[in-house]
């Protein structure tokens, strides 16, 4: 049977400014908000929007994704007829090789597209937090008659420049598409997010694939040559919260967005749920000395100390008395009794020793080191430990095999 | 030795003692630590051993038991071969549709009993909890040579004003058991039945048409007791924690127990974790300055207020200024602003106002019923 869409998820980078938190794992897979991980927002976005297929393409450190995604049952994407698909780079007939780009990855599955035979072509990003009803924008694309759609996010003009920024009619048609211009013309900034008509990403991206000097990507090839052929071309605003977690600072803000009474992104919406796997834990449970201020706390968390402002995954232990101010703690990490905790990722199994201070000031005696991917904020790899009495300074990041000194 | 063995839950229990918590719900289908039900544990514990064929007999209020099951997918038991079969009363000619008792229940599933491949059946009822594998009582049961094992557990105290469906099992030095008796005056051991028996599904078989045919329809009280001389039966001695959720009082007492430390371990041993429906709450939000103290707070709760030595389930919403201390809150409890609560249990859905003032005792706990407003 065919489907009206099919939404193809774009998981294989890297996220090289992660730093070590993608050492092992693709960007997508690392953990978001207490009990997700980043895919499953645009999984549940799909599912809630009524979008039943969905092609999750893999490249990089795939193993912790693919373990995850499973069957898709978490997301009710287990189907009968679609549901979802994980598509690796693979050896044919006539080629093999590793996906070159964003454009080459959707035209190597181009077969897996055309099996469910569909109208339109969902593209989708593995590594934004935000939740988007697609079946609005696609109706929109729809009512437009358009052969391509882009979702844009009204951003402050002073921050144009960081983005691809879509300069439109007053109808929405969009005239040009500049990268990052230094002197932008509007703030409408592509969310890399595009539904195209199937028939015209098929044109595209089979003459994508014949030009030598492409890049084969979606945002630098297809939508600028298209632009330039005068193709219906459409930008669809969108309102609402949406955050590239491509970097360290912006993964801690963002977690830190889902705080207070009034957060700036609200997960409790039961008309719009996020769905993830579960890990089967009993409720959290809260001792003796356990403080908790303006936090989140999952289940399998056991707490005997102070949290504040912080978001803590699930089957965290925190000892008695530690205190944990600004940070994430990712899953099963150990915050040992008495342990300080500031502005910190502290990464998924690491453990803290008692009393060690993390994210605290940086002495004139302490070694220099690199703080490019980190600023202010200190980053614990998964499964580290950390001496008792250990201290680790502001932007530091401690990796497996590395001692850290009292 | 573990794929030989199929589990069959019964889950008709009428207990007054349970009072508005089964009202509208089966025993088995009573809420426990915050977001299980007292069937994820039985379940859990046959899944854990690695059973694969379940038979639950349903019996009364079965609607929220059927509607936390599903399919059985979350207990793994979702199969193309055995997995989760639940048995709703039917009518035969021979079968009214409604049971006399236990033993009338199982001979209207012995079906299902006789189609199942394995040679050992686990027995259970629905009220009494724990977390185990049966591997060593299933290895212990064929090496002694019995007909019939029984797990037990010591218990020491008793109130005679709690006592219900209370097995005392005597034994000799081989643990053989040389007496049953039920709801004793003055209980001869400490021995206490935990609802659980192992057998050959033929015995099983037998012992119930055998019990049937002489007009008999209680299992514990006509199959097990009146069988100690003609049957081998032996005790299997479980030493780790038991929740018997039989009376208002038993389900507080249980419940409360989960916030010791040995007890949260023993019950939510991650070597056998317990399994129950996903319901994709997102994970628990304190605000301003709310907090929790000595308490279980599930997923999908709110806290603005103060928590104390309690139980939240799933959802639950503690508004600024609250008080909750020595309470169960059950799924989307709401409690508004500067209300105080203390020994009250909370059923599904209730939601107090604010500046409501609201106590019972920890002999009796208030129960507030499922989705009444205060």
């Amino acid at each position: 049977m065919s489907k009206k869409v099919v939404a193809m998820l774009l998981a294989g980078g890297q996220g090289s400014r992660l730093g070590e938190l993608t050492k092992s794992m693709a960007k997508p897979a690392v953990p978001f908000g207490g009990k997700y991980r980043i895919i499953d927002f645009p999984l549940s976005n799909c599912v809630n929007s009524g979008i039943d297929t969905v092609g999750v393409l893999t490249q990089y450190e795939p193993m912790e994704l693919n373990a995850y995604i499973g069957t898709g049952q978490p997301w009710d994407l287990d189907r009968n007829n679609g549901g979802v698909f994980v598509l690796p780079p693979y050896v044919s007939s006539s080629s093999e090789r590793w996906y070159a780009g964003t454009a080459d990855a959707i035209y190597q599955n181009m077969t897996f597209i055309e099996r469910f035979d569909p109208d339109y072509v969902l593209i989708l990003s593995g590594d934004h937090i935000y939740k988007m009803d697609y079946a609005k924008m696609l109706k929109y694309h729809e009512s437009k008659a358009a052969d391509a759609t882009i979702a844009v996010l009204t951003v402050p003009m002073e921050e144009a420049s960081r983005f691809g920024i879509m300069n439109t009619d007053d109808d929405g048609a969009i005239i040009e598409f500049e990268e990052k211009p230094r002197h932008p013309k509007s703030n409408k900034a592509s969310m890399g997010i595009y539904i195209f008509n199937r028939s015209v990403l098929k044109e595209y991206l089979s003459a994508d694939e014949k030009d030598p000097n492409s890049d084969n990507d979606f945002g630098k090839n297809i939508i600028p040559g298209m632009i330039r052929d005068g193709k219906r071309m459409y930008a669809w605003d969108f309102e609402g919260y949406w955050k590239d977690v491509g970097t360290i600072s912006s993964l801690l803000e963002a977690n830190m967005d889902l705080l207070g009474s009034e957060p700036k992104f609200n997960l409790y919406d039961k008309e719009w749920r996020i769905y993830s796997k579960s890990t089967g834990m009993p409720p959290h449970y809260a001792a003796e000395h356990a403080k908790a201020e303006d936090s989140i706390i999952t289940e399998g968390c056991y707490v005997d100390g102070e949290v504040r402002h912080s978001v803590l995954f699930s089957g965290v232990n925190v000892g008695t008395n530690a205190v944990i101010e600004d940070s994430v703690i990712m899953p099963n990490a150990v915050i040992g009794a008495g342990a300080v905790i500031k502005k910190a990722i502290i990464g998924e199994g690491a453990v803290i020793g008692e009393n060690a201070e993390v994210g605290c000031d940086k002495l004139p005696s302490d070694p220099d080191y690199e703080t490019k991917l980190t600023g202010d904020i200190t980053l614990i790899s998964g499964s580290v430990a950390v001496e008792s009495g250990a201290r680790v300074p502001k932007g530091m990041v401690v990796t497996a095999g590395k001692r850290e000194r009292r | 030795m573990t794929n030989n063995a199929f589990g069959l839950i019964y889950t008709g229990e009428a207990n007054a003692m349970l009072r508005e918590l089964t009202f509208s719900r089966s025993v088995a289908a009573v809420p426990f630590g915050g977001r299980y039900r007292a069937i994820d544990f039985l379940l859990s514990d046959l899944v854990n051993t690695g059973i694969s064929n379940v038979g639950l007999i349903a019996q009364r209020n079965y609607h929220s038991l059927m509607d936390h099951l599903g399919s059985g997918k979350e207990w793994d038991l979702h199969r193309k071969r055995d997995g989760l079969f639940i048995l709703p009363p039917f009518v035969t000619k021979d079968n009214t549709g409604v049971y006399r008792g236990t033993i009338d229940a199982i001979r209207s599933v012995l079906g299902y009993v006789r189609r199942s491949s394995q040679k050992y059946v686990i027995l259970t009822g629905s009220h009494t909890i724990y977390n185990t594998t049966y591997d060593d009582m299933i290895r212990q049961h064929i090496e002694s040579g019995a007909e019939i094992t029984i797990m037990y557990s010591v218990e020491h105290g008793f109130d005679r004003s709690e006592q219900f469906d209370d097995l005392r099992l005597t034994m000799d030095a081989d643990g053989r058991v040389t007496d049953l008796s039920i709801n004793p005056y003055f209980p001869p051991t400490p021995y206490r039945g935990c609802d659980a028996y192992i057998m050959e599904k033929e015995r099983l078989e037998y012992l119930v048409e055998e019990a049937a045919a002489h007009g008999d329809s209680d299992f514990m009280r006509d199959v097990l007791v009146k069988n100690v001389d003609k049957c081998r039966i032996y005790g299997w001695r479980y030493d780790g924690y038991v929740a018997r959720l039989d009376s208002v009082n038993t389900f507080y007492k249980h419940n409360m127990a989960l916030l010791d430390g040995a007890v949260r371990s023993d019950m939510f041993n991650p070597k056998h974790p317990i399994y129950t429906k996903v319901k994709d709450e997102v994970p628990a939000k304190y605000i301003g300055s709310g907090t929790a103290v000595n308490s279980m707070v599930a997923d999908g709760c709110i806290i603005e207020g103060r928590v104390e030595n309690s139980i939240l389930f799933r959802g639950v919403h503690v508004c600024r200024g609250a008080v909750v201390k020595d309470s169960i809150i059950m799924q989307a409890g709401y409690i508004g602003e500067n209300s105080r609560l203390s020994n009250i249990v909370m059923d599904k859905g209730v939601s107090v106002l604010n500046g409501r003032n609201l106590s019972g005792h920890e002999s009796y706990p208030v129960i507030l019923r499922k989705g009444s407003t205060v």
